[in-house]
């Protein structure tokens, strides 16, 4: 420990603190917690498959990427450790799932303001 | 004693001021930070691949929209079962994948060996039923470029004897497929990548690795692999299920 800290007094600009926005613990995830996300993702997949079997209407496609979004959402923050990472980790996948909604959204905007089928 | 006197007299800059593991790099300060840095790295690799299938999901709801009874019946000539198949495999591959970084954060050889080789199995798994899927539309002639007869869309088949479409239209569904191949084929093309990968990484574990502090390259790779996950699980309801009762 002594040398440790011989080596952040020399490079002052290195050293990592709590405040850091890198410091993480590195978290271990318990199988208990892989197990019951993994269980939830089968029962999602299941109860997708059932309700494409009912007639929703347009409901349908709503319900179905609803249920994929939560599914997505679950592996992200647990299986992908999201959940458990440092500041730094939650920003650049926040700010790239954002930026993918933009692009989604503005291309989707400028289809959707026209006449179908007829540019 | 100072740092460079110290580097003076070991000749080996860096290599001075305290014990650390061979796996560490020099330029960086600890283990934390360099897997920190390498999750960091490959969240961003993950966020282009995001960008990448995300432009063909967005030409799948515009040409969907655009081209809707093509789609239609188009997604009414997959099988149900098998996609419900594929996604339990990917999800339980996920799952097993997890449970092979676990092992490596833990420390336990035997079980990453064991986690990893069901990973691999799940993954082959996957790709075998996709296989069967696509040589069945080959079969029914539903290969854009290479064998597609859009008459035979143009009656409704025993499970959907609405399927009508006009010979236009039928011919529209050439599209729905180039997008549905183009889809489910980059998404396979990473499935084989994974499994190779994965290979790799189960070779070297076997050798000791990996279970010794340094489990980056195992905790980057499931990243990648929930990934491949992600996109399929919105392959599914897309390619599968939303056209059922239109």
């Amino acid at each position: 420990m002594e040398q440790q800290h011989e080596h952040h007094h020399h490079l002052p600009h290195l050293e990592l603190g709590p405040s850091e926005p890198t410091h993480t613990q590195f978290h271990i995830v318990s199988p208990k917690t892989y197990l019951i996300i993994g269980a939830c993702l089968l029962i999602f997949t299941a109860s997708t498959t059932a309700i494409s079997y009912v007639d929703l209407g347009e409901f349908n496609a709503v319900v179905a990427l609803a249920i994929a979004c939560i599914k997505a959402t679950l592996v992200v923050l647990f299986f992908m450790h999201v959940k458990y990472s440092s500041k730094l980790t939650k920003l650049t996948v926040a700010c790239g799932f954002f930026t993918f909604l933009v692009l989604i959204t503005m291309t989707m905007t400028d289809y959707i303001s026209r006449a179908w089928g007829r540019w | 004693m100072d740092s460079h006197t110290l580097a003076a007299q070991t000749g080996e800059i860096g290599h001075v001021e305290h014990e650390h593991p061979p796996f560490l790099r020099h330029h960086f300060e600890n283990v934390a930070q360099q897997r920190e840095a390498a999750t960091f790295g490959m969240w961003l690799f993950l966020l282009t691949e995001i960008m990448f299938f995300g432009g063909l999901f967005c030409a799948y709801l515009i040409f969907r929209n655009w081209y809707y009874p093509a789609f239609v019946a188009g997604s009414h000539s997959l099988h149900i079962w098998a996609g419900t198949l594929n996604t339990t495999l990917l999800i339980v591959s996920s799952f097993t994948m997890a449970m092979a970084v676990h092992a490596a954060e833990v420390r336990h050889r035997k079980p990453l060996l064991a986690w990893m080789i069901a990973t691999i199995i799940l993954g082959c798994g996957f790709l075998c039923v996709k296989a069967y899927e696509w040589h069945d539309e080959w079969v029914e002639h539903h290969v854009p470029g290479l064998n597609f007869n859009p008459a035979t869309l143009e009656h409704g088949t025993k499970a959907y004897p609405d399927d009508n479409l006009a010979p236009d239209m039928a011919q529209k569904t050439s599209i729905y497929f180039s997008l549905y191949f183009a889809m489910t084929g980059m998404h396979a093309l990473h499935m084989i990548i994974g499994v190779s990968l994965l290979t790799f990484l189960l070779i070297r574990a076997w050798g000791g690795a990996y279970t010794s502090g340094h489990i980056a390259p195992v905790e980057n790779f499931g990243l990648y692999w929930h990934f491949v996950d992600i996109v399929w699980i919105f392959l599914f309801p897309l390619l599968y299920l939303i056209s059922r009762h239109q």
